[in-house]
């Protein structure tokens, strides 16, 4: 139940990361804040999904766990991988607007929302 | 630390006791600090400066107040009759005026109007065989004179300040930014417009120079002109149909045509074609064009072009164009043509007329003389063209719808063996290439100079351009000095009501109410008020107004363009004091500079001023009106910084004066018992920004050393050892983003940090020069300043400052770049904040400032023939108005891949793949972006000889709008910011990298491929007169040491530096009358000025190099190498063609490039 919850959770960050570039893309926002906002939030996304990993482990559900680890091993590249910030997340103001970073970053943002909707239906199908 | 609370009113009694040097803080505040001599908190000292003021204005309070308040920011404010009065001075900028009535003091920029070259008439009455040059260069003056008759009479129609109705207001929003700026200050009368459309009595045709280099009277001045031997065997060739499209771009067949056997033809050929610009300009015969006559100087339009455009298009005379002649070719003799004005009142369908040209352009079967006028007398001479060559009668295809030169072939699809070609490097200068539009709207289009597209046909669509493989971007100049612009002072600014763009020449006008938007396609109303036409005097013609005449235009703004009043100048200094600092002893050269440009800074009555210095503390100046003398406020608390005083750091320029001058002379010597090492620079540029955020301005930051203390630290990352390493180059990203993160808090406050680095040592400009980066300011970096020991960097430190002071500058600006529906912006690149998909932030704007954009395709372009592209910018002027920069440029939409070769624009496309190329070495690594740039090479290469070119050769073929392409690769392989294996430092890499990022295109491409000149033997054969001088005008040579003989000596313009090479047997009467020395052996090794001799040489020289000086914003500085001295390495590294150890030779490049499209 709290799987549940939990997926539901990061389901909700991914959508509001789409819905965020998009908003950056339509002009809506100021990259400085857009990025402000979404700079916490990576963060607290990349730990729910760790400690589902852990989880996974401790549950012995070995199929998840193996899906879950790819998707780890990416969040834990890109963390290693983001631009030079003195604060936590991984989006920097100067550079969110170049149209590849963004279109990489809708793109990042719509495969993590099959992939936790996929999870989702996988727990609750195996639970 | 102590974080004393009511700090900043601590210093009330700021102004008691004169104690010299020392910090005496209130004793409250005066807590445990990082120093325990030192006090912490706001201290504060007098300096010992004896001055004779008194304590008069105590209550004067600088900031905004009384001044926020500018008189006539609105021009439409202002009384008819007041206008008139402004605008009766013939060289007067109108619209300035206007906008600043009450300020008296009209400095620099502002006055180039009426400073401004009024030439001497007399020249261009001079009939018959005066060598062309001359009348040319005097058309030159006198056409830059010649607009403002017709302005005045504009303007001083009371009639469009009354006719404002309010109508039309479309109430834009208050956000909307698009700016733009006023008109520059410097003056160059040699700037060159190779394509400035001289659509209007406003905008001039400006030929260049060197574009009067390739007029007429000068035979036989291309004798080695590669193009004359290939061109008739390139005709034998057997080409597909598609080659034998007419070339229009005038720049090519001007080269390509000045064949030694061809001179009378071209002569006249290109009289023809300049003939109706001069009469429309200058003619003494046509004396109702020249003086401003309302009626006939705006359409002067010779029926000769009616039937030149090929008879389809009976609407597109529309006036407007008073002189045909998109190219930079000056007229000799003034061929009085016939002025009937044409007023034609119909609107110009762009939309269906461009594509009737298209049948035309392939149609391969017409006589080439079919377009042309018979009655018009010096046609006779182009009839003879096709005799002398028949094939081409046959080949060439019909004139509709194209410019006259229309050669049979396009020049710049001649395929090019590169590996066969000795000389690919034409002795003239390059010019960009000249869209393949009509005639029409050729002539409308904006200046290569302040817009340049890397493709001059736009393919059609994505699949298209991918095949082609060369990058697709703009290259933007957009504030650029410009000698002459349009500014219009209107009540309603008319735009798009969906998209917001300006109304510009190559929008469509339906019928006399309503346009049609060129880049979304929306019907738009036309505004009462444009339909009347104030530069005829009637009603209805709104495709006469200069908005619609002129693709580069200037609005004022009304209120609706600011978010709050408009700023005053604010200029802020940030200088380094510690040891380091003051042993370089910049501050000498900087005060100096200051008190010598203290009344050309850009700015009016409101203008303020503060200086801060800083070492391990923070040094604040009261210089508030009435002290006696400037007070030091010492913050030591570099960890929590504050101001100490709540006002008088900035401080009115003209109230404070005195003062500040008292300051200016005192700071040089303040220091110089320093023992201080360390900077806090973090902590100092903290407080810059607390200073400047209730204004906005601009922040000079001079720094000699890395950062030491407090936030913003820096350690050094640089390892000598790895600076000629071919492998890795790491540590060109910044080591923090403490300085990205506070541009960008300071580019929100509308402040703009520019960063002077003068250091000796490594001091991490990677990290700095985020500083300037994101706030959009600029980056100057002088390696191993001393003002003593190196009196050249000081030298160039002086000039430097000198431009940078008195240029001109425009705040709180946005620019906003739009295209075409279809086309999108990728990536920028320079000096800004994106701040939206379209949008950049720009805090401050300066003249030197150049933007480069990727476009991609994003729908096919498949229903229209013509593309746009707009960038308006919209700022603040240095006097508190609001203005509104805008430049359109309009290209042809191209299906076949041949016809996107064909109009390769190779300068632009080298510098948008060198800003590329740096991108990819920061977020990559640097052999990756050199890679990249080979990648390039060989891309488009091997995809032109598959698809386009269907020889069976052995060699590299290129099409000739191509053929620099690869030495142009290599040199950028060579450049500092790219080259392995040399030993480069990291700063200068990075700097390098920075330039490349933020110049305009004129001035990166002599960074990346600078000019060589032989100037020994320079002659009067095709010299061309500027301002009274005669200037002569050397062949180019390639870089290249075969070139240099011992006998001669070069001339190597690199930009920002000058190198006279003088070979070991130099002519020795060379060396004495051109630099006073007997032989070659008295010739000191450092040498850094021609002296002022009175030989002919001498003089020759010198203004062949004043000339070369004049053309650029940053005062070059000249080294004179001898052959034998150490220096000559410094010479030697830009012979790019060259072997070196680390890099290839030309040829061999060639050779490299050609087994890669083999693989």
């Amino acid at each position: 139940m709290q799987a549940l919850l939990l997926t539901a959770a990061l389901i909700f960050f991914a959508i509001w990361h789409i819905l965020a570039f998009d908003e950056l893309k339509t002009d809506y926002k100021n990259p400085i804040d857009q990025c402000n906002t979404l700079n916490p939030l990576v963060l607290s996304e990349y730990l729910i999904h760790a400690f589902f990993c852990t989880m996974f482990l401790y549950a012995a559900k070995w199929l998840t766990l193996g899906l879950n680890m790819s998707l780890l091993a990416y969040h834990i590249w890109r963390y290693i991988s983001r631009p030079v910030m003195s604060g936590p997340g991984l989006y920097d103001p100067t550079t969110i607007m170049n149209a590849d970073i963004l279109a990489y970053c809708q793109k990042e943002g719509w495969c993590k929302l099959a992939f936790y909707l996929l999870a989702l239906f996988l727990t609750t199908y195996m639970a | 630390m102590s974080a004393p609370s009511g700090s900043p009113h601590a210093t009330a009694g700021a102004r008691t006791p004169p104690r010299p040097g020392v910090a005496v803080a209130p004793a409250a505040l005066a807590s445990s600090g990082p120093a325990p001599a030192r006090q912490n908190g706001p201290a504060q000292s007098q300096m010992q400066v004896p001055s004779g003021h008194g304590l008069h204005h105590q209550n004067y309070v600088a900031p905004s107040g009384p001044y926020s308040l500018e008189p006539g920011k609105l021009a439409s404010s202002l009384p008819d009759g007041q206008c008139n009065d402004y605008y009766s001075g013939l060289y007067t900028l109108p619209a300035q005026k206007v906008a600043t009535p009450g300020a008296a003091s009209h400095t620099g920029a502002q006055q180039v109007y009426c400073g401004g070259p009024p030439a001497p008439p007399l020249l261009g009455t001079l009939p018959g065989p005066v060598p062309g040059a001359t009348v040319a260069a005097s058309h030159m003056h006198t056409s830059a004179s010649q607009p403002y008759p017709s302005f005045v009479n504009y303007y001083s129609s009371p009639t469009i300040y009354t006719a404002s109705s309010s109508a039309a207001s479309q109430g834009f929003p208050a956000t909307c930014h698009y700016g733009v700026s006023a008109v520059s200050n410097a003056v160059h009368p040699s700037v060159s417009y190779s394509s400035l459309p001289p659509g209007d009595p406003y905008t001039q045709v400006f030929t260049s120079q060197s574009a009067l280099a390739t007029g007429p009277g000068r035979k036989g001045s291309f004798p080695g002109q590669n193009a004359a031997p290939s061109r008739p065997s390139a005709l034998a060739a057997p080409l597909p149909p598609q080659h034998l499209q007419q070339q229009s771009l005038a720049g090519y067949s001007a080269l390509s045509w000045s064949v030694p056997g061809l001179p009378p033809t071209q002569d006249k050929l290109i009289r023809n074609h300049s003939g109706p610009l001069a009469s429309a300009s200058s003619s003494p015969a046509n004396p109702g064009v020249d003086s401003s006559s309302t009626t006939s100087s705006a359409s002067p339009v010779p029926n000769s072009y009616d039937v030149l455009e090929g008879g389809g298009y009976p609407d597109m005379h529309s006036s407007s164009a008073s002189s045909p002649a998109p190219d930079p070719v000056p007229e000799p003799q003034p061929v009085p043509t016939p002025t009937a004005p044409q007023s034609a009142k119909v609107a110009k369908p762009f939309g269906h007329s461009y594509p009737a040209l298209q049948p035309g352009y392939q149609n391969a079967a017409a006589p080439p003389t079919s377009g042309v006028q018979p009655g018009a007398v010096p046609y006779a001479a182009f009839q003879q063209y096709p005799q002398q060559y028949p094939g081409v009668n046959q080949l060439s295809s019909s004139l509709g719808g194209l410019s006259l030169q229309s050669s049979p072939q396009p020049e710049s699809l001649r395929p090019v063996n590169l590996t066969q070609e000795k000389d690919v490097l034409p002795p003239t200068p390059i010019w960009a290439p000249v869209p393949n539009l009509n005639l029409d709207l050729k002539k409308l289009n904006c200046s290569p100079d302040s817009f340049r597209c890397t493709l001059t046909n736009i393919p059609q669509t994505q699949a298209l351009l991918n095949k082609a493989k060369l990058p697709l971007g703009l290259l933007l100049h957009p504030f650029r000095d410009l000698t002459q612009l349009p500014v219009i002072t209107s009540n309603i600014i008319v735009r798009c009501r969906s998209c917001r763009t300006y109304i510009n020449p190559f929008v469509s006008f339906i019928d006399q109410r309503r346009w049609k938007c060129n880049l979304c396609y929306r019907v738009n109303d036309v505004p009462e008020e444009f339909m009347y036409n104030p530069l005829t005097r009637s009603y209805g013609e709104p495709h006469k107004r200069p908005e619609v005449q002129n693709s580069t235009v200037e609005f004022i703004a009304s209120s609706d363009y600011m978010l709050r009043p408009p700023q005053a100048a604010v200029y802020l200094f940030v200088l380094d004091v510690s040891h380091n600092a003051v042993e370089a002893g910049y501050l000498t050269v900087l005060c100096q500079s200051l008190l010598e440009n203290l009344d050309k800074l850009p700015g009016d009555s409101r203008t303020r001023i503060g200086f801060m210095t800083f070492d391990s503390t923070i040094h604040f100046y009261n210089l508030q009106e009435g002290l006696s003398q400037p007070q030091m406020l010492i913050v030591s608390d570099i960890d929590d910084v504050f101001l100490p005083t709540p006002d008088g750091l900035l401080v009115n320029l003209y109230e404070s004066k005195e003062l500040i001058k008292v300051l200016l002379n005192a700071l040089p010597s303040m220091f110089t018992n320093t023992r201080e090492t360390h900077s806090a620079l973090g902590p100092a540029l903290q407080a810059a920004f607390k200073l400047m955020s209730p204004t906005g301005g601009r922040v000079s930051v001079f720094q000699t050393q890395l950062p030491s203390l407090g936030a913003g630290l820096l350690q050094s990352r640089e390892d000598p050892n790895q600076r000629s390493s071919t492998k890795v180059v790491q540590h060109l990203g910044p080591a923090t983003d403490f300085y990205k993160k506070l541009a960008l808090d300071c580019s929100g406050q509308q402040t703009a940090m520019d960063l002077f680095l003068l250091s000796s040592q490594y001091s991490d400009l990677a990290s700095l020069a985020c500083m300037s980066k994101y706030s959009a300011g600029c980056i100057y970096y002088y390696p191993s300043f001393h003002c003593t020991h190196n009196p050249s960097q000081a030298e160039k430190l002086q000039k430097d400052l000198k431009r940078y002071l008195t240029r001109k500058i425009g705040f709180e600006a946005v620019m906003r770049i739009r295209c075409t529906k279809g086309l999108s912006m990728h990536t920028f690149h320079g000096n800004f904040f994106v701040r939206s998909t379209d949008l950049l932030s720009l805090a401050n704007i300066n003249p030197d400032a150049g933007f480069a954009v990727q476009l991609s395709i994003e729908e096919s372009l498949t229903d229209t023939s013509l593309v746009c592209f707009q960038t308006a910018l919209l700022y603040t002027s240095s006097k508190g108005e609001r203005r509104i920069r805008v430049h359109t440029l309009c290209l042809p939409v191209v299906s076949s891949l041949a016809e996107v070769y064909a109009g390769v624009d190779v300068q632009a496309a080298i510098c948008l793949l060198a800003n590329m190329a740096v991108d990819r070495s920061v977020s990559s690594s640097l052999s990756d972006a050199r890679d990249a740039l080979v990648n390039a090479v060989v891309d488009s290469l091997s995809a032109y000889g598959s698809a386009v070119s269907n020889f069976q050769h052995s060699g590299l073929i290129a099409p000739a709008s191509l053929k620099l392409f690869p030495l142009y690769v290599l040199a950028l392989l060579k450049q500092k910011a790219f080259r392995t294996g040399t030993s480069t430092r990291l700063d200068d890499r990075v700097y390098a990298m920075c330039q490349i990022k933020s110049q305009p295109l004129v001035h990166l491409m002599k960074m990346i491929h600078p000019n060589l000149y032989r100037i020994d033997r320079l002659t009067d054969e095709g010299a061309i007169h500027v301002s009274d001088r005669v200037v002569p005008q050397p062949p180019l040579q390639k870089l290249s040491a075969e070139r240099l003989t011992r006998e001669g000596a070069f001339l190597m313009d690199c930009g920002s530096v000058f190198y006279i090479w003088i070979g070991k047997s130099c002519d020795n009467n060379f060396i004495e009358d051109v630099l006073g020395y007997p032989n070659f052996a008295s010739i000191p090794q450092k040498m850094t000025y021609l002296p002022d001799l009175d030989t002919l040489s001498s003089e020759r020289t010198r203004s062949f190099v004043a000339w070369l000086r004049d053309s650029r914003p940053l005062s070059p500085v000249l080294h004179v190498v001898k052959d034998e001295s150490p220096a000559k390495a410094e010479f030697f590294q830009h012979l790019v063609e060259d072997r070196t150890e680390a890099a290839f030779s030309y040829y061999e490049f060639l050779v490299h490039v050609q087994r890669h499209i083999c693989k």
